[in-house]
């Protein structure tokens, strides 16, 4: 470039800076290199935990109209959007969510020339064999692949270089300044994550209940400690246009003794529908046997949530062992539910009424954990209303769930091309994606493997955007 | 909230981990419960048909383990999260306990411990009592050229004594310890699909192609078909220098044709080109065992691991030079290097590396017989 710098900037100028190291940054680090820009990618963790979320995830949900390599059957563009559709309750917008679904069928050779490889679902993930593509070695061998790639075209990376704020003018971004560094580019990709793990901004956002507690308090963070939504915060002052509700976050209900960040998927429990959930007093709080587990796992950590102390305890007995994907840590055991209450902390008396008036009104018919089958209780409040069966067959065992946020909804109001908006209108070298815009097109709720899905489409857009932008901007200094 | 307490103390005490089998057993639990590695190898395959791992479980699954480095480098809970899954290190560390607790005879079965020391003092006395040997039998170490003639040198039947029944002991050792470990494990009827596919997956070593083709981990988190190759040269190497002295006994008592054989012989053509092999492979795989990432495999056996290359490449090189220089003054002391040198080695092999060829070709075959039985159980869905 003929265009002469201020000396203080020694730094040579990057046409792309992507702030962010998951799988949109790198998405789109990968797309504006390819598109002939010079791409600095700064990952605000070190190398060892890098990638933020993208490390725990295992697949990718996407439409195809026949069955491809890992994929069966046929998952059409219509019934991606209904079950979408569905899940946020309508909190979406078609435009952007149709734009990922079709991106999401022909990202895959893409991913594939990369270095991401796939494998057919896992063992106990048949009802996603049709919908999602799973990562072979899962969402860090994903990652460790877009690494190597980026490095291999030349991209640059600094890991531990958490950008804290945006130098912006008219819209337009200028630098970004990271360890006190101002660094100048071109365009812009903010890829930063969401704010999850900041555990003062949730108490804030889920303040204070009528019990005087502060639930976020005993929330674990299911990812990263390094999505502290810094930048979220900062293009808020800056009156970037936001979208989404702070205290919408996906939750699920987590083993208690999983570590406080990045437990990942491995502290879930799948034993909620085999057996009952009571809360701290020994209570039960909803129907464990509402629907199969895939769907209804995502609302257990609001459910416990609203527990007092936030915690719940998943009890089961001997008849349920083999029956649920084995979890991390082992159950707390007994050998009488009297021992089992004692063993939990729980309240012996309340826990025996309990247990006992659920194992009475159970009406076990015919048990089949593969349907919604007609094991169900009578009289009881809240009813357990399928594989409802006495929990009477020793030894027992109890697991203290707590609530475990996967990630927030939080994030930047954008368009088809990712830019990022200030009063309505859209920045000329200004792109977000993944997490941080993920509420454009998932206002709450989840299915498997969407986040991924909109993080590869948007990483994509922006990067091809940003590039161009840069490019563009490139061309008229020369000129 | 006293008993959150307690479970999360619990929790730390059993990430702290006790023998190695207890370490690969907590890993496992953690493994079990995430499942993104499934495709890479056989081990994950095994695993989440189990839901607790006892001992035999976990020696079984250790020695199905290639040490091929993917699922780490694709792990989330490796070092440094704090559930430190480091499933290649723990298998590793729990197959030296494997080849020391199924050694015959048993007393032997420490010799692994103290592998490296025990190559080498076999490979010292080896030559040395060859070298001795050659004294005594001439008075010298040099002579006049003896036109290849071995046997000018020491006796065809002491060197097929000797040899024969060194290498009947270490056949012996290492199918007593085989069958000790099958045993152990009775994985059921064995059928011939089940052996077919296992000798396969032996002879093309399958399981370091990473699942996906594009090979196993070295130095960091990339694929190379590397190891798999020098692994080949090394492996098949081996095999045709055993073919060349197959042939050649057969030359020897079948067609009354004793050596010296002449370059373009079958013996010599085989010897020389599993000779190549066996320089090659082991030369590569010594270079790649050098730039290994530090958290693969067990730091303590890279001993053991290098010892025995060195001895394979030794012992090629030893061959080779005695082929070269057969016609000269020298013959007599190379002949007496390379034999102390294969004496050494098949005296070792039953106690060093050599041992992770008969349990991992046991254990995938008792993978190949287990995939064909009905899982037990009926794990509903995440």
């Amino acid at each position: 470039m003929a265009v002469s710098r201020p000396l203080a900037y020694s730094s040579p100028m990057h046409d792309v800076l992507v702030i962010g190291g998951g799988n949109a940054a790198l998405c789109a680090a990968l797309m504006a290199r390819e598109a002939g820009a010079s791409v600095l990618l700064l990952e605000a963790s070190p190398r060892e935990w890098r990638g933020g979320n993208s490390q725990h995830t295992r697949n990718l949900r996407c439409m195809h109209d026949a069955p491809q390599d890992v994929l069966v059957d046929a998952y059409p563009e219509e019934e991606f959007w209904q079950d979408l559709l569905k899940v946020t309750g309508g909190r979406t917008d078609e435009r952007l969510a149709r734009l990922v679904i079709r991106a999401s069928s022909t990202c895959r050779p893409w991913m594939r020339r990369h270095g991401v490889r796939f494998q057919p679902s896992l063992a106990g993930t048949l009802h996603l064999s049709r919908t999602n593509a799973f990562f072979m070695g899962g969402g860090k061998a994903l990652v460790n692949a877009y690494y190597r790639s980026a490095q291999a075209l030349g991209v640059e990376i600094r890991y531990e270089a958490p950008v804290d704020r945006l130098e912006l003018r008219d819209g337009r971004f200028v630098a970004a300044y990271a360890n006190g560094q101002r660094i100048e580019a071109r365009a812009c990709v903010l890829a930063a994550g969401g704010f999850e793990s900041n555990r003062e901004w949730l108490r804030e956002a889920w303040g204070r209940n009528e019990r005087g507690e502060w639930p976020a308090d005993n929330f674990l963070i299911r990812g990263t400690r390094f999505n502290q939504g810094v930048l979220i915060r900062h293009m808020m002052e800056q009156r970037a246009d936001i979208i989404g509700d702070p205290t919408q976050a996906h939750c699920v209900a987590i083993d208690a003794r999983a570590p406080l960040y990045d437990g990942g998927i491995v502290t879930r429990v799948d034993a909620v529908s085999l057996g009952v959930m009571v809360n701290r007093d020994a209570l039960r709080f909803y129907d464990e046997g509402e629907d199969f587990w895939p769907k209804r796992y995502a609302i257990w950590g609001r459910l416990v949530a609203l527990q007092p102390g936030q915690v719940g305890y998943c009890i089961i007995d001997s008849k349920a062992i083999g029956r649920f994907m084995p979890p991390v840590f082992p159950g707390v055991k007994a050998d009488t539910l009297d021992e089992l209450a004692r063993a939990l902390g729980l309240p012996q008396e309340a826990f025996l009424r309990t247990l006992g008036a659920y194992n009475a009104a159970c009406r076990v018919g015919r048990f089949d954990h593969t349907v919604l089958d007609d094991c169900h209780t009578e009289g009881l409040a809240p009813p357990k209303t399928h594989w409802a069966r006495p929990v009477d067959q020793p030894p027992f065992f109890g697991y203290a769930l707590r609530p475990g946020i996967t990630f927030t909804y939080l994030g930047l109001k954008t368009d088809d091309r990712a830019r990022v908006y200030f009063g309505g209108a859209p920045s000329a070298n200004l792109f977000v994606a993944g997490e941080m815009m993920a509420g454009n097109v998932l206002g709450q709720g989840y299915t498997a493997g969407v986040g991924m899905s909109i993080g590869t489409a948007f990483g994509r857009i922006a990067g091809t955007q940003a590039a161009r932008a840069a490019l563009q901007e490139g061309v008229h200094a020369v000129a | 909230m006293q008993s959150l307490d307690a479970l999360a103390r619990e929790a730390v005490a059993l990430a702290g981990g006790g023998s190695p089998v207890d370490e690969v057993a907590r890993q496992m639990q953690i493994c079990n419960a995430c499942r993104y590695c499934e495709t890479f190898c056989a081990v994950f395959p095994a695993m989440t048909r189990r839901l607790e791992f006892g001992a035999g479980d976990v020696h079984y699954l250790a020695n199905l383990c290639h040490n091929c480095g993917a699922c780490l480098h694709a792990c989330q809970y490796a070092p440094p999260h704090e559930f430190a899954v480091n499933v290649p290190r723990a298998m590793a560390q729990v197959r030296r306990e494997t080849y020391a607790e199924y050694a015959w005879p048993r007393a032997f079965g420490a010799l692994y411990r103290r592998n490296g020391l025990v190559l080498a003092l076999a490979t010292a006395g080896g030559l040395a009592l060859f070298l001795v040997l050659l004294l005594a039998s001439r008075g010298t170490l040099g002579h006049a050229p003896l036109a290849g003639d071995f046997y000018a040198i020491f006796p065809h039947a002491m060197l097929g004594w000797m040899f024969g029944a060194a290498f009947l002991f270490a056949t012996l050792a290492l199918a007593i310890g085989a069958a000790r470990f099958w045993r152990g494990q009775a994985p059921g009827p064995v059928s011939g699909g089940a052996v077919a596919e296992a000798a396969r997956n032996a002879l093309a070593l399958t399981y370091l192609d990473g699942g996906h083709g594009d090979g196993c981990n070295e130095e960091d988190d990339a694929f190379t078909l590397a190891r798999r190759r020098w692994h080949h040269f090394t492996f098949y190497g081996f095999l045709l220098c055993f073919a060349a002295t197959c042939v050649a006994t057969l030359y020897h008592y079948g067609l009354g044709r004793p050596a010296p054989y002449p370059l373009t012989s079958l013996p010599v053509l085989l010897g020389t080109l599993g000779g190549i092999g066996l320089l090659v492979g082991p030369a590569g795989l010594m270079w790649l065992n050098l730039r290994r990432h530090p958290l693969h495999g067990d730091p303590r056996q890279r001993p053991m691991d290098r010892a025995f290359t060195v001895l394979l490449f030794a012992t090629s090189l030893t061959g080779l030079a005695l082929l070269a220089l057969r016609g000269t003054g020298a013959m007599a002391l190379l002949l007496a290097i390379h034999l102390g040198t294969v004496l050494a080695l098949f005296l070792t092999l039953p106690y060093g590396k050599f041992a992770h060829a008969v349990y991992r070709v046991a254990a995938l075959l008792k993978y190949q017989v287990e995939r064909r039985q009905a899982s037990r159980l009926q794990l509903g869905s995440d």
